[in-house]
């Protein structure tokens, strides 16, 4: 009985998975063409066009939140790895953790506050910073992990070598991390590509080709939540295939992310 | 020849200078005790190792072998451990010399052979002196080679140095250790069961190269296998829980040992 | 070959110059400056990032807390329990929004944490390794799917669902119930519920795995031996994990009153507070979505500010929580 049960919760948890997935294949697909990556939107009214301006955006904007968040993320990784066994780096996880636990729109609130209010319009530097900050606990874990999954002995090596602590750390253990620590940095940027809330009053969205950081600028997400909403239903299906742009890409990000994972936890 | 060691060792200092007195001493070690947190490793350890002389340190897993090997080189504050009394090097006591100094005259060989994964064979052989700010290329070349030659495995990877330095075998890539050690041009070489996780073929060019290094290193071997001890070094230590039990020439220590306990473990009575 | 020795650390004597013999004094006197000062300053620099981590979050607290002063200062604590949300007056009291979040997270809870502590026991005790693994990873994929497509698919799927087969259903079986009047509308607090479920489902399910995964076999063998049915073993494991389960579903909660797109886009946005999951609402983090670029006055703006502090806070005390039980819950296996 126990088991009909368990197994009947299987079916139904893992049922929306497989029919979003599918619903948005077959509704996305067949707005899927060159022209959806190349083409800019058409105004409204006429039919086709694509989401070139929004593609770029989230290039842009993960580019900007990887400019802020990585550097921060990395180097605290490495500190709580090499410096970390005392109660400040406790606390520094226990707040990176609670800062995963932030709502992305709340961030999007801070971005606004301390970056939209400012300059006194929105831009795509906005957008950046928030998703920046949204990156950072994610790779800040990952470095850390990843740090301390070398084995002690590089470390010993190097320090018998009469190579001094630090640059073991940076030469030696950290390259050996790197692969893992990078797919720790693709599945913050798949992450931070998923989001919509913290742009809609940050980046806010444009309509146009921009690439200026201090201007607003379009995105993936934004696009499909203006395209959704909107009572055409050529864009409709537009939105549905920005939406399977979108998750084919998380996907597989993720993929990448479990594979190089997966290898480096059997090899020890 | 005076005895090295005298019957009442429990509070005279063991001194076993006088014999060692003909040959010139490089380390000396005086009174060592090793900790870590409450744990005592090593109880009064005093020894001295002459200069360009195998000394092999045996004894049964656990007995603060390994740890004193760590101590010589200050290793052991790696792990967390600190250390009481007196090591010299050349005369000068190495609490009062900067450890990463202390370690490029000092070079350590592991158990385990661990080539850096992400550098090829050149470039592990030569991290020591281009991590340490040489950049000098054909110095570094020459360095690789002559090391390399040394640890005699040039001939082997001469064609293939930019190969990754985990893609060779597990003896090859213990001697690529050696080499990486040798390159930075120790005066001493402490080695941590280095043949103990290869093969007999491989541990057999170990024995060999050990026996060569001899003649421009001093080298510290510790080890488990006593017929590698015998066979490589010139002078023996056993260590038995922490302590120092006997220290002689290899030749009367196998054949003449002086205390029971000696005697017993290396007729494989214990350990 | 000593000689090549000498030469080569001549050479080096420019990089190594005091691990020769004749330096031996050069050693002493560098100990202080040399010693330690690349170590130091790569300690301090990694430090300094380390700092910023951790003022983040008070950062982001004090920001908010500066922003909504305004409205603070005017409302007070009335801010949480007027019911006017009227951005012409500027007068603004967040109770529906509130209401809407806290009835669309309980809704989400009550039909997700069956559902994945079902998945859960399955996954841990049940299912053998080839099944487990690959299931594990399925679940944890619709964790990876972004909210707004959550909200895509709850647009053109699952509100029209409700709409024709649920709601109908429910008001012919159960609409004697308050909670189940009204006309069946689709968009909704039901809506919102259930795709809050399927979006806080991987996340009660991995933990609760986990949880029971660290109960120690002793536990089940033990319940075997004295003669249990695998349900009752199953008990057994679940009543030590029940901790750990409710540390489970504090952080689904968490996740749950954060959402915002696949929120916003179902259920309606409508500033009221009804009895019944057929009506219209709003969340906390939909209406802060909808009207923030629409905000014209300074009042407006700093309402939904502390909209979002609310959240802000609200949020951190369920994550506290919930890792402190989960925390607790791991600590006494692993000791165990």
């Amino acid at each position: 009985m126990a088991t009909t049960f368990s197994l009947v919760c299987v079916l139904l948890a893992v049922a929306p998975l497989f029919l979003i997935f599918f619903y948005t294949l077959f509704q996305g697909i067949s707005a899927i063409n060159l022209d959806f990556f190349l083409q800019m939107p058409k105004p409204v009214g006429e039919t086709g066009g694509g989401m070139a301006n929004a593609l770029a955006g989230t290039g842009i904007l993960i580019g900007l939140g990887a400019l802020f968040g990585l550097p921060i993320g990395i180097m605290s990784g490495i500190y709580l790895a090499e410096y970390g066994n005392n109660p400040f780096a406790s606390t520094v996880r226990f707040l990176s953790d609670v800062l995963s636990g932030v709502p992305s729109i709340v961030v999007g609130v801070v971005a606004y506050i301390i970056v939209v209010l400012p300059m006194k319009h929105f831009s795509a530097l906005a957008g950046g910073v928030a998703l920046g900050i949204l990156m950072i606990p994610t790779v800040t874990r990952t470095t850390e992990e990843m740090i301390r999954l070398v084995p002690h002995y590089y470390r010993e090596a190097g320090l018998a070598l009469g190579i001094p602590q630090w640059k073991t750390t940076l030469r030696i253990i950290l390259p050996t991390a790197l692969k893992g620590i990078t797919t720790g940095i693709l599945l913050a940027l798949a992450r931070a590509a998923g989001e919509t809330a913290p742009l809609l009053f940050t980046a806010l969205g444009n309509r146009f080709w921009s690439t200026s950081i201090g201007q607003p600028i379009a995105s993936l997400t934004v696009f499909i939540f203006d395209y959704a909403k909107a009572p055409f239903e050529d864009w409709n299906r537009q939105a549905w295939a920005a939406a399977l742009v979108l998750i084919a890409l998380i996907f597989l990000l993720n993929l990448i992310f479990r594979v190089v994972t997966r290898g480096r936890y059997t090899e020890r | 020849m005076k005895p090295l060691i005298t019957q009442h060792v429990k509070h005279e200092p063991i001194n076993s200078f006088s014999a060692v007195d003909k040959l010139d001493v490089k380390i000396t070690a005086q009174n060592v005790n090793a900790y870590f947190g409450k744990t005592r490793a090593l109880k009064d350890v005093s020894l001295a190792f002459p200069s360009r002389r195998v000394v092999a340190i045996i004894g049964p897993s656990g007995c603060g072998k390994s740890t004193f090997l760590r101590c010589v080189n200050r290793m052991h504050e790696v792990a967390g451990g600190t250390m009481t009394g007196d090591i010299m090097l050349d005369g000068e006591n190495i609490q009062a010399y900067d450890p990463v100094l202390l370690r490029r005259r000092v070079g350590m060989v592991f158990q385990k052979p661990n080539p850096f994964p992400t550098m090829s064979i050149f470039d592990n052989v030569a991290a020591g002196l281009r991590l340490n700010g040489m950049r000098d290329r054909r110095v570094l070349a020459e360095t690789v080679e002559r090391s390399l030659r040394r640890a005699a495995l040039w001939d082997e990877v001469k064609d293939s140095l930019q190969k990754s330095g985990t893609s060779i075998s597990g003896g090859q890539q213990q001697r690529l250790c050696i080499a990486r050690a040798l390159a930075v041009d120790p005066e001493v070489l402490l080695m941590d069961e280095p043949a103990s996780a290869l093969d007999p073929i491989s541990t057999a060019k170990i024995e060999e190269l050990i026996y060569q290094l001899k003649e421009n290193y001093t080298i510290v071997i510790v080890t488990h296998n006593m017929q590698q001890a015998a066979r490589v070094s010139d002078r023996t230590a056993f260590f038995y829980l922490g302590e120092l039990i006997e220290y002689d020439e290899t030749k009367k220590m196998f054949t003449t040992p002086e205390k029971k306990q000696t005697e017993e473990y290396i007729t494989g009575r214990f350990g | 070959m000593q000689i090549a020795v000498k030469a080569v650390g001549h050479e080096l004597g420019g990089v190594l110059t005091s691990s020769t013999p004749p330096a031996v004094s050069s050693g002493r006197a560098s100990k202080a400056s040399r010693w330690n000062v690349g170590d130091m300053v790569f300690k301090n620099l990694t430090l300094l990032f380390a700092l910023i981590v951790f003022s983040l979050v008070f950062l982001m607290g004090y920001e908010m807390y500066k922003g909504s002063e305004l409205s603070i200062q005017k409302f007070g604590l009335s801010f949480l329990t007027g019911t006017t949300w009227d951005p012409v007056r500027d007068e603004y009291g967040a109770l529906p929004f509130v209401f809407g979040t806290i009835v669309s997270s309980m809704l989400a809870l009550i039909v997700a944490v069956p559902l994945s502590v079902g998945v859960a026991v399955f996954l841990s005790e049940l299912a053998p390794g080839w099944v487990e693994r690959p299931l594990s990873y399925l679940v944890e994929l619709l964790a990876a799917i972004p909210s707004i497509v959550y909200g895509l698919w709850g647009v053109f799927v699952l509100v029209p669902w409700i709409r024709t087969t649920v709601e109908p259903f429910l008001s012919k079986s159960a609409g004697f119930l308050p909670i189940f009047k009204g006309a069946p509308y689709g968009f909704g607090m039901l809506a919102a519920g259930l795709i809050l479920a399927i979006m806080i489902l991987p996340i009660i399910t991995s933990i609760s795995r986990d949880v029971l995964k660290a109960i120690p076999n002793l536990q089940r063998e033990a319940a075997l031996a004295l003669g249990a049915t695998t349900w009752e073993k199953t008990k057994v494991v679940l009543a030590s994990a029940r901790s750990g389960i409710l540390g489970a579903t504090l952080l689904g909660l968490g996740r749950a009153v954060g959402e915002t797109m696949a929120v916003t886009m179902v259920i309606g946005n409508r500033p009221e507070i009804s009895f019944s999951v057929f009506d219209p609402g709003h969340s906390m983090a939909s209406v802060i979505a909808n009207e923030f670029t629409e905000a014209t006055s300074d009042m407006y703006v700093s309402a939904l500010i502390e909209i979002a502090l609310v959240l802000f806070v609200v949020t951190i005390i369920l994550n506290a929580l919930a890792r402190l039980v989960v925390w607790s819950v791991t600590r006494t296996y692993k000791a165990g």
